[in-house]
């Protein structure tokens, strides 16, 4: 046995469609029980990606391992070792919940004893015990995307790929769905996920991949990449208009707001800067709120790609 | 376990989820068997009369002889009408997510269509069994022996086979079900411009040239032969042949499809 310390190694990835370079030189390592999140808007190349990761789709050239095989040459390996939730739902509509579930053990090879115990257990924590025994047909959004997910974990695979898990989830079934994805975290299992929506990246990823035009302009944790944008600023709430006009004389660099009664200072994150500011405002109750902004990833995204992400659902 | 273990498990499983389709969504089975019982009925009781008279050498309103003439072009109409619902499942689980699911499994690649061949098949042995039970019951006669029996049965099961690999290429080849189900059609109103239903003598010539080459032609001559007890050799040889260029034909493409679509 060799020990792997990585369930996903890609080195110069290239994918194109005609003239259309839809994945153009992807480099990424996943270690193993980490959760990675390619961060991207619609077109980025995020579900290609997982596509040729999960030996759906064939790569033009670069190397790709996924829990230690070659996506290639050894699909089959791969695929034995992975789970996949894709984009659209992955159910049986005719079929029943449990029945669902039962096709991926039987599917899995899992022995009819332990299929029978896992099938259960599952339904159990997916909250699908109620509903096992309707067809998946009738199931709401979020009950679908749980048991799609529950399919995926049947065979208890290690590594886990979510491609955009929870677009077109209302906000509850979106926690619950990142409740269930903390928990496989702590049990060990890998989880690739792609995302659109930054809150999610944020919420769920180790690492972070910003995917853009099929390029990864780049990669770290949500902190790293929030200092990659010198962005943060410091707002102050001020009593009345006259105090805003007087603080904006005193404090060269700040930017006044009348009408919301703020002033806006651009700030480093540095505690010497916050200090010299406070040292001066004069503490005569004018300045009734203070609060410090760290970039968030929206603005990372903007000052990395040059153009906001688009925060449709896809149709 | 072997791989070939693994593939019989896997069809196995794959079989028994498109039984429970089949069962879940009933009206298709019975829409896919009510086709050729209706033309059947239609062309016994409607036109049977006016068209048995005109076979040759029969006496004036045979109905009867009518429908031992054209129960091997129901029978092809049968194996083609259900045809269309694998057509159209294979086109609906192309187009599902599920698919993905199966492709990035560990299972045998070919579980997934032989699933629904061998889902097809039992589908149209019930089907002939009803067509053939409706068909005795209005007074079928056969003089085949018991071997010509259990020959008329093997080439059924040759031909439903060759069929069902054909339509999982359509099913494959449609980008949507809707348009799977319309391909299978051809099929069904093949035996018209064959020896289905009227002698393949009393056409014009064109149409005479092209129903006697068609590959049903054979087919449903040597059920005929069979049916009537006295098959022509060469007949069933052609009637295999075409079978075995069908099913072929169809087995390949589907193979061929199935993988390049996965690359998409």
């Amino acid at each position: 046995m060799t020990t792997r310390t990585s369930a996903i190694e890609v080195a110069g990835l290239r994918k194109s469609y005609g003239d259309h370079e839809v994945i153009a030189g992807v480099d990424l390592t996943v270690p193993e029980g980490t959760v990675y999140a390619l961060l991207g808007p619609n077109g980025a190349g995020k579900t290609t990606a997982v596509r040729i990761l999960s030996t759906l789709l064939p790569a033009d050239a670069g190397e790709a391992r996924v829990a230690g095989y070659d996506v290639r040459r050894e699909a089959d390996q791969v695929r034995a070792s992975i789970g996949v939730t894709g984009q659209f739902s992955a159910v049986d509509e005719l079929l029943t919940g449990r029945e669902n579930l039962r096709l991926m053990a039987d599917l899995g090879h899992l022995h009819r004893r332990r299929a029978t115990t896992v099938v259960e257990r599952l339904l159990e924590r997916f909250d699908l015990v109620d509903a096992a025994d309707r067809r998946a047909a009738t199931y709401s959004g979020g009950m679908k995307r749980r048991l799609d997910l529950a399919m995926t974990l049947v065979a208890g695979p290690r590594l886990i790929f979510l491609d955009e898990p929870t677009t077109g989830l209302d906000p509850r079934s979106r926690r619950e769905l990142w409740g269930i994805v903390r928990e496989l975290v702590a049990d060990g299992v890998t989880v690739f996920l792609t995302t659109q929506y930054l809150e999610e990246a944020d919420q769920l990823a180790d690492r972070i991949g910003v995917l853009d035009g099929g390029r990864l302009v780049a990669e770290g944790t949500a902190a790293e990449l929030k200092r990659l944008v010198p962005g943060g600023h410091i707002e102050l709430q001020v009593a009345d208009s006259e105090r805003v006009a007087e603080l904006a004389r005193q404090l060269p660099e700040a930017i006044p707001n009348a009408e919301a009664l703020t002033v806006t200072l651009p700030h480093d994150g540095s505690l010497t800067a916050l200090r010299r500011l406070l040292d001066g405002i004069d503490d005569d109750g004018a300045v009734t709120g203070l609060a410090v902004h760290t970039p968030d990833l929206d603005d990372v995204f903007l000052a990395l790609t040059g153009h906001p992400t688009t925060d449709e659902v896809p149709s | 376990m072997s791989t070939t273990t693994y593939a019989v498990r896997d069809s196995a499983t794959m079989l028994r989820r498109n039984l429970k389709h089949m069962a879940r969504y009933p009206s298709q089975t019975l829409m896919l068997i009510g086709l050729p019982l209706l033309f059947l009925l239609l062309f016994v009781y409607v036109f049977g009369g006016t068209m048995g008279a005109g076979l040759p050498g029969a006496p004036a309103e045979d109905r009867g002889g009518y429908l031992t003439f054209i129960t091997p072009g129901i029978l092809m109409m049968t194996v083609a009408s259900v045809s269309i619902g694998t057509a159209v499942s294979v086109a609906t689980d192309m187009t599902n997510g599920i698919i993905d699911r199966f492709r990035t499994m560990a299972i045998a690649k070919v579980s997934v269509l032989t699933g629904h061949v061998l889902g097809a098949m039992i589908q149209t042995a019930l089907a002939l069994a009803v067509v053939f039970g409706v068909a005795f019951l209005l007074g079928l006669e056969t003089a085949a022996s018991a071997t010509q029996w259990l020959s008329l049965v093997g080439l059924l099961a040759l031909l439903s086979f060759a069929m069902t690999w054909f339509t999982v290429g359509l099913g494959l080849a449609s980008p949507n079900p809707e348009t799977a189900s319309n391909w299978p059609m051809i099929f069904v109103l093949l035996p018209f411009a064959g020896s289905g239903f009227v002698p393949v003598e009393s056409m014009p010539t064109g149409l005479r040239w092209f129903a006697e080459h068609q590959p049903f032609t054979p087919i449903m001559d040597a059920f005929r032969g069979l049916l009537a007890g006295s098959p022509g050799g060469s007949e069933v040889l052609w009637a295999i042949g075409w079978c075995v260029v069908i099913g072929l034909v169809g087995y390949l493409w589907s193979r061929r499809l199935y993988r390049t679509r996965a690359a998409n």
